[in-house]
């Protein structure tokens, strides 16, 4: 894998911030995207664009089957089992939504008592991990707000490790939705998400998974990891802002009623009474993000053009050399050391406020995220204000490695 | 004065390092500015007609930048605080701070201030 032919592809990387070589390590946060996927939407925009799933005129039907298409590309990249399993949403985010709004009703029928679901049963409740980001809490924790149900979390430890006994008791209190980061965002744990899916599938409740930072890392395969849905934002995988996929088994998505109505979404349509389009369409109510589809599916493509387990390699590689020479600095606390790590390193070092170390290397051209990540029950686990998070895509170097610890080391003697 | 953004920067870490500590008794949500990633506290008393301010932030850059403005404000009336010409941030590389996206909370910093300044008028 020739890093340099890659980083060719990606112009946003050849630049300099502060008269510095730009050193972009917040990947964890959004990834920069290639030519070949910028084109792509930029194509559709200058030759296919039309509105569709509606025209019988060329351009429709072109711009439908290429949508279609994308479809068809996502569910293979994820091994779903049919393509009607896909529903594009704009994100991570919206897919969680959905699944927090929808699971709690069925047909269109809100339950009278606030059941939701009908599989469900009182004492309702959902089952997290402690280490989730606020778009796989918020949405749980407003929905059981709602239903008069209660939020568990699953402990980790100092090292950002679930507690699989603790996960295991809390199953037996009977969860019927379990929702798991894949990849956590904050500490770069690697989840045992198919133990945990098989663990939660004994206890008869529904999972989740958050792909939202694995999907751009590691390969996924639904089938195999057998969740009932798995959630993830293009724009983390090379793609463009504002399309993500929800993954869900045709027997769930078949019960669940709409999460937004309007049209596309709709079968027959009167004023007494509406009946739904079939899957997937029924989740997809309004004119979908057609070119950023369009261009997922480009970036799904040039993923699989790459050797992924080289790219795996190289990605472990960048975080064990970064793990390694910003040891070497004085004071310095990772947080998340679990052995299985992905993709990120998040510390902080002793005395030093992240926000001032953040702000003193952004001026060195080196771009990392600070602060709570959008996890701020993480950071009260570690009795901290923030973290300083290098996160790291297959275009960075192991010399973008070294401006970053020397960065970092400038800064915190200047800031010691 | 400051050229290089490394001289401009040590000066908000010294600044920062030297911003006498605010009295305990304000350091709580009641001060606590919004807005920022840091947390920031300030707090402001009518002296003889003249306002005073004192500050803390857990992020020593943030203190220095509160501190800065607190040299500039602090000891002026409340209707100079509120007429006060505020290009004197440009001049010294501070601009760039003050777009309300920054998330160092300069801006609520300075609205706080005029904040303190419009309710010790009277």
């Amino acid at each position: 894998m020739d890093i340099n032919e890659i980083r060719k592809q990606f112009p946003v990387l050849d630049q300099q911030v502060y008269g510095k070589p730009l050193v972009y390590l917040d990947n964890a946060a959004t990834t920069q995207k290639p030519l070949c996927v910028i084109e792509r939407e930029r194509d559709y925009y200058l030759h296919e664009n039309c509105n569709i799933h509606r025209g019988v005129h060329y351009l429709s039907q072109m711009a439908t089957e290429a949508y279609e298409h994308a479809r068809q590309t996502v569910a293979r990249f994820i091994n779903a089992k049919e393509t009607h399993e896909i529903v594009f949403t704009r994100g991570t985010t919206e897919s969680l939504n959905l699944l927090a709004t929808s699971l709690g009703t069925e047909n269109g029928k809100r339950k009278t008592e606030s059941l939701p679901f009908s599989v469900f049963r009182f004492p309702f409740s959902v089952l997290i991990t402690a280490m989730e980001h606020h778009s796989n809490l918020v949405p749980w924790q407003q929905m059981v707000q709602r239903c008069g149900g209660q939020l568990l979390v699953a402990p980790m430890d100092d090292n950002g490790v679930l507690d699989l006994q603790a996960y295991e008791d809390l199953l037996k209190q009977g969860p019927q939705i379990v929702a798991m980061a894949h990849v956590s965002n904050t500490l770069g744990t690697v989840n045992p998400v198919k133990e945990m899916i098989r663990m939660a599938h004994q206890y008869g409740a529904i999972t989740v998974v958050d792909g939202a930072q694995s999907i751009a890392h590691l390969p996924i395969d639904v089938q195999d990891l057998d969740c009932d849905f798995f959630v993830f934002s293009g724009h983390k995988m090379y793609a463009p802002m504002g399309i993500g996929c929800l993954y869900g088994k045709t027997e769930w998505l078949e019960k669940m009623s709409p999460y937004q109505f309007g049209g596309e979404m709709v079968d027959t349509v009167s004023f007494e009474r509406t009946t739904f389009n079939k899957l997937p369409f029924k989740f997809e109510a309004g004119t979908p993000n057609v070119g950023a589809a369009l261009g997922l599916e480009t970036a799904i493509q040039f993923l699989e053009n790459l050797d992924r387990k080289a790219v795996e390699e190289h990605e472990t590689l960048l975080v064990k050399t970064a793990v390694e020479k910003l040891s070497a600095i004085e004071g310095m606390r990772f947080i998340g050391q679990a052995p299985e790590r992905s993709g990120l390193v998040s510390f902080i070092i002793d005395g030093i406020h992240p926000y001032d170390l953040g702000t003193i290397i952004d001026k060195m051209g080196v771009a990392v995220r600070t602060g709570h990540h959008c996890a701020e029950p993480v950071m009260t686990r570690f009795g901290i204000p923030g973290t300083v998070r290098a996160s790291f895509a297959l275009y960075n170097t192991l010399e973008e490695v070294d401006v970053l610890v020397k960065a970092v080391t400038r800064a915190a003697n200047m800031l010691r | 004065m400051f050229d290089d953004w490394m001289d401009r920067y040590a000066m908000l870490i010294e600044m920062g390092k030297e911003c006498p500590i605010i009295d305990e008794q304000y350091r709580n949500d009641q001060y606590l500015i919004n807005g920022c990633q840091s947390r920031v506290w300030l707090h402001a008393e009518l002296k003889d007609g003249k306002v005073y301010f004192t500050a803390d932030s857990d992020a020593v850059i943030t203190k220095g930048i509160i501190y800065l403005l607190i040299k500039v404000f602090s000891g002026q009336t409340p209707q100079d605080i509120l007429a006060a010409d505020l290009s004197f941030l440009d001049k010294i590389g501070l601009k760039e701070h003050l777009s309300p996206t920054r998330s160092n909370g300069l801006v609520s910093m300075l609205k706080q201030m005029m904040l303190y300044a419009e309710a010790l008028k009277n």
